[in-house]
């Protein structure tokens, strides 16, 4: 059987996983912004806590990621088999780009900018929200497509746990020794990578200010 | 003494015995044994080398720095018992290069402090017309431009036009000219020079440009490693006897075609 044929005959079992797979992504970036984003507005005046947040995201990076989905499963709550505990290692992956990124922005901002901001009066909120934030715009975008394209990767190991997604595919296909099956949960899965990276990139382009 | 409570109205800003210095920070931000007035109307220009602290006595001025020794009094009342935000919003702030926002428009840079203010829309509006054409820039030509579609002296127009525009009687100008071409330089003192003139605030400018000084000033100031060295009006400053004085006198001498 041609690897052509098995995708055809299987087009809405690699649809679904797709979608699966794609829904384990969005949860997990949302999640994901929903922290770092207002967690790297809150440590930009707090050099302690900098600190402190920017090294335990960076912990979560160097971990495995088979091996995080592995120490989570015992934890209450978050833990388990199924869908929470991928969404929970997602997160944790995702955090450090997407906060690193979001610091780097609301710090890497013109210094003359910045003193008329303050010297013509506007609050320290007015000058994160106002001027810090919008012009990190486009820096912080960048740490989610970096975030997003990572999680699609990643994701792909979550089936080890299983959360379903294309990984389902791949690690079937390990087992049975199958390029087609293997083929099937890696091509969908790069295709989303290459999507996420060109679509974030337009929106990227869209808000840089020069 | 000035116990006259009429005299003490005329002082916008006051430096009684001001000292500045943070232990271990730039050595450029010390200034020592500052006392000085600025009265009200006038056009103080703040003259020395880099690093004599002139920039230093202009953020004492709008309490982005607090003195180390002594009281800065604006409007007499110390900078430490100002609400910080309110004293700023009533001090307009031009710096070199503008330091415009690049995600605002013209119209919008311009109108940050009306807006920060809560004025309505149509006052606003009015006010950054008003304000552009102050400054010598159409409003329907440059009002809906990004700063990166201004050349260097339309940006520090609307740097002029936006410190003005919610009319606070004070002003305060840290070499705004500095980074401009000489050309350009010129025409934007010219006519800076006839709007301070008109619009009859205080001002205080700071420059290393002795020429600049002589053009604008009602007095000079001069510093010399974060102190006074020399007070007094632009014809009396020539006539002084200081070596910094002469320091500065002499660099106007040394143009092509002043033969040696």
């Amino acid at each position: 059987m041609t690897t052509w044929s098995f995708f055809v005959d299987h087009r809405a079992e690699i649809l679904g996983a797709t979608l699966d797979h794609l829904e384990l992504v969005l949860i997990a970036m949302i999640i994901a912004i929903l922290i770092s984003v207002p967690l790297g507005m809150f440590i930009v005046q707090r050099p302690a806590l900098r600190a402190i947040a920017l090294g335990v995201a960076s912990v979560f990076q160097t971990i495995p990621s088979l091996a995080l989905f592995g120490f989570l499963i015992p934890i209450p709550f978050i833990g388990g088999i199924g869908k929470r505990t991928a969404i929970v290692a997602l997160v944790l992956y995702a955090l450090l780009p997407i906060l690193r990124n979001t610091y780097v922005g609301l710090t890497g901002i013109d210094p003359v900018v910045l003193e008329a901001a303050e010297a013509m009066g506007m609050t320290r909120a007015q000058i994160l929200f106002r001027v810090r934030f919008p012009l990190a715009l486009a820096v912080i975008l960048a740490g989610i497509r970096t975030a997003t394209i990572i999680t699609i990767g990643v994701a792909t190991i979550a089936a080890a746990i299983g959360a379903g997604g294309l990984g389902t595919f791949i690690f079937r296909g390990v087992a049975l020794v199958s390029d087609a099956l293997i083929l099937a949960g890696a091509i969908p899965a790069a295709l989303l990578a290459l999507l996420a990276d060109l679509l974030l990139g337009l929106v990227e382009r869209r808000l840089k200010v020069s | 003494m000035n116990t006259k409570p009429a005299l003490s109205v005329n002082k916008t800003i006051e430096f009684c015995e001001v000292s500045f210095h943070i232990n271990d920070i730039l050595a450029r931000s010390i200034v020592f044994g500052i006392s000085l007035t600025v009265s009200h109307g006038e056009t103080l220009v703040l003259l020395g080398r880099s690093g004599s602290g002139k920039t230093t006595l202009l953020r004492l001025m709008n309490g982005m720095l607090i003195p180390s020794q002594g009281k800065v009094l604006v409007q007499e009342r110390s900078t430490r018992d100002w609400d910080l935000i309110r004293l700023r919003r009533g001090i307009g702030y031009v710096i070199q290069d503008a330091g415009l926002f690049p995600h605002f428009t013209v119209a919008e840079n311009v109108a940050l402090i009306p807006t920060l203010e809560n004025w309505d829309n149509s006052r606003t509006a009015a006010r950054v017309d008003e304000m552009l054409q102050l400054v010598g820039l159409d409003p329907r030509e440059f009002a809906h431009r990004r700063p990166r579609e201004l050349s260097g002296g339309q940006r520090q127009r609307v740097g002029v036009a936006r410190a003005l525009a919610a009319d606070p009687p004070i002003l305060l100008m840290d070499e705004p000219f500095g980074a401009l071409d000489p050309v350009t330089r010129a025409e934007l003192q010219r006519e800076f020079s006839a709007l301070a003139r008109r619009l009859g605030k205080t001002i205080v400018f700071v420059t290393h440009d002795l020429r600049e000084a002589l053009l604008l000033a009602s007095r000079i100031v001069l510093l010399e490693a974060g102190r006074i060295v020399a007070s007094a009006t632009p014809q009396e400053f020539l006539r002084l006897d200081h070596p910094e004085v002469r320091a500065f006198t002499s660099s106007l001498s040394m143009t092509p075609g002043a033969s040696a």
